[in-house]
């Protein structure tokens, strides 16, 4: 008997399609796989009766003859998205019992080509952090154990509960936002894959905003081509997002498989950067020489203003969300702590409801577009995301994509993290800014292990609207990595 | 530049949060610890150099002006934690 939650997508509608599994059974797997993976806290909702009535639903579709393309596929999506009338909470205080009226684009589409929502998995507050430490619904763990056969280590983050319950088997597929790095980050702390396209290619409306002119939806799955059937469907104009692009959404699936022979690939030497763990840069090199043996042309490229991303991003990612979060005042999103007047109401509200680092972000976003700082700070970095443009735009005259680690690191413990300052954690996101400040597509897969066990990824970049292209190189590199590592299976409780 | 505690009573009070002794200390000195590694911004050549505001290739969409949703009033009012004859409660603010 096949194991139900360790399918892919992919293998799971060839199944579906030939009648061998049906949808309920699907979904009664992974419901019974997230009640014994409940301690890695990678759910903040669980909907068990919506995925049973969805699956119903989808057999006897399929039945029909009426599927639709994801028809049966049981996924999760991040507690970032709303969905009509189930709790999204953001992972914050503020917006615990907040139930929307109505659905986000993105996991409408969803809905509409047929997969089965299994819950609402745990995120950073508000998606700011990259360990899901600053979730007001505590932090989700790692289903990879540290060397000792422990559970200690962060899944990352802001999509960490995605990229865990991903991982562990407790979904398919589920959906992640990425602002900075919040897809790429945490889909390499668990070994599994993930890609923020484009920026316009998906709707973002209907998920709770963070950094507008950064934020973008996309997909965390266990293939490259799970991400590809995914995206296909996520993607796509919508009127009700004035950043989505009205521009035909291509079929990514057709994508893969087609050899690499002569695309050249850039290898951004900014990117070789002090405090890069050595199992990374291994693993990097090791990318590098595959891609190079499928009859890649590598390339060694300049992108000078790489080290100043970070700083930028941080600057118009904390602007941008004190103007965001400024609607959380008490008045309509369901927590309120009086007042005697208005003002003390707004800040009693605030105060209570926003935790730390939203609280930080907001403070730092505030002092940046705040009279007298307002040029020397947020102008400036805007100036300097202009030339983090630039320097892709010039690479990609030159290169069909580039070959990047995804993050400085393996996963970190929660111990480690703990005791870090904002500017070390802030650090973790060095090699995803960059394409985040550019708009450009990036996807992350795991291609190497650390000496502890632990999986490594790597990122691809395209060009803009080129995710063909990035899935193309990441398709060829997941083939030839032979990546085959899973987290041991969850016991049960 | 250096972000005092004075700098985050003025931050505080524009976001409308509260912060009391011990917080307005502890996000003074980790703002101003992030305000210095962002200084290295400075010594980028920016002259000439337009911001960049947005990244997105979408021209702004004109649409008919007609009414393309509405009547729900009840839906908007679900989530108020106060409402009275479909509108938000608030404190009084004019005695």
């Amino acid at each position: 008997m096949t194991d139900l939650v360790e399918l892919n997508v992919s293998e799971a509608l060839d199944l579906l399609n030939k009648k061998e599994i049906s949808a309920v059974e699907l979904a009664k797997a992974h419901l019974a796989e997230m009640e014994k993976g409940r301690f890695l806290n990678a759910y903040i909702t669980e909907t068990p009766e919506r995925a049973l009535a969805d699956a119903e639903a989808s057999d006897k579709r399929r039945a029909d003859g009426i599927a639709r393309p994801l028809e049966g596929i049981a996924i999760a999506n991040k507690d970032l998205y709303c969905t009509k009338g189930i709790l999204t909470t953001a992972a914050s205080k503020i917006l615990s019992k907040f139930v929307p009226t109505y659905e986000s684009t993105v996991s409408q589409k969803l809905i509409d080509a047929g997969t089965v929502m299994l819950g609402k998995v745990n995120t950073d507050q508000f998606a700011m952090g990259g360990s899901t430490m600053t979730s007001y619904f505590g932090v989700s763990k790692n289903p990879w154990a540290d060397s000792n056969g422990e559970y200690t280590l962060v899944p990352g983050g802001s999509s960490g509960g995605s990229a865990a319950a991903v991982s562990a088997g407790l979904c398919m597929a589920a959906t992640g936002t990425d602002t900075g790095g919040s897809i790429r980050q945490p889909a390499s702390f668990c070994g599994v894959t993930g890609i923020k396209p484009t920026y316009g290619r998906c709707s973002r409306w209907g998920i709770v905003a963070f950094a507008s002119s950064l934020d973008q939806a996309g997909p965390i799955a266990r293939s490259v081509k799970d991400c590809a059937l995914l995206l296909e469907q996520m993607a796509g104009y919508d009127p009700k997002d004035s950043t989505s692009v009205n521009k035909g959404v291509p079929n990514y699936v057709a994508a893969l498989g087609k050899d690499i022979k002569g695309k050249k690939i850039g290898v951004p030497k900014e990117y070789l950067m002090e405090g890069i763990n050595p199992d990374v840069k291994a693993t990097w090199d090791k990318g590098i020489r595959l891609l190079k043996e499928a009859g890649a042309e590598i390339v060694e490229v300049s992108m000078p203003h790489t080290k100043y991303a970070l700083p930028v991003y941080y600057i118009v990612a904390c602007a941008e969300a004190s103007s965001n979060l400024s609607r959380y005042d008490g008045v309509r999103f369901t927590t309120r702590v009086e007042g005697k007047t208005l003002d003390e109401l707004y800040k009693n509200t605030r105060t209570d409801g926003f935790g730390d680092e939203v609280i930080r972000r907001i403070l730092l976003g505030t002092f940046v577009l705040s009279a007298g700082f307002y040029d020397a700070y947020y102008i400036r970095a805007q100036r300097v995301r202009r030339l983090v443009y630039n320097d892709f735009k010039k690479v990609f005259d030159e290169v069909d994509a580039l070959l990047t680690p995804a993050a400085p690191t393996p996963a970190l413990s929660y111990e480690a993290m703990k005791n870090m300052s904002p500017v070390d954690v802030y650090l973790g996101d060095v090699f995803t800014t960059p394409a985040s400040l550019a708009g450009v597509p990036a996807l992350s897969l795991p291609v190497g292990v650390s000496k502890e066990g632990l999986p490594i990824g790597l990122q691809v970049i395209g060009k803009h609207f080129d995710e063909e292209t990035v899935f193309q190189v990441a398709d060829v590199l997941e083939k030839s990595a032979g990546f085959q590592l899973k987290p041991h299976r969850v016991k049960g409780a | 530049m250096s972000f005092d505690q004075k700098t985050v009573q003025n931050i505080s009070n524009l976001a409308r949060i509260n912060l009391d002794e011990t917080a307005q200390a502890k996000f003074t000195s980790e703002i101003d610890g992030i305000l210095e590694w962002v200084h290295q911004l400075q010594e980028v050549n920016v002259d000439q150099v337009e911001p960049l505001v947005s990244v997105s290739i979408q021209e702004n969409a004109e649409r008919s002006d007609v009414v393309s949703d509405g009547n729900i009033r009840d839906d908007l009012m679900k989530n108020a934690p106060e409402s009275a004859h479909g509108f938000f409660v608030v404190p009084k603010m004019v005695e």
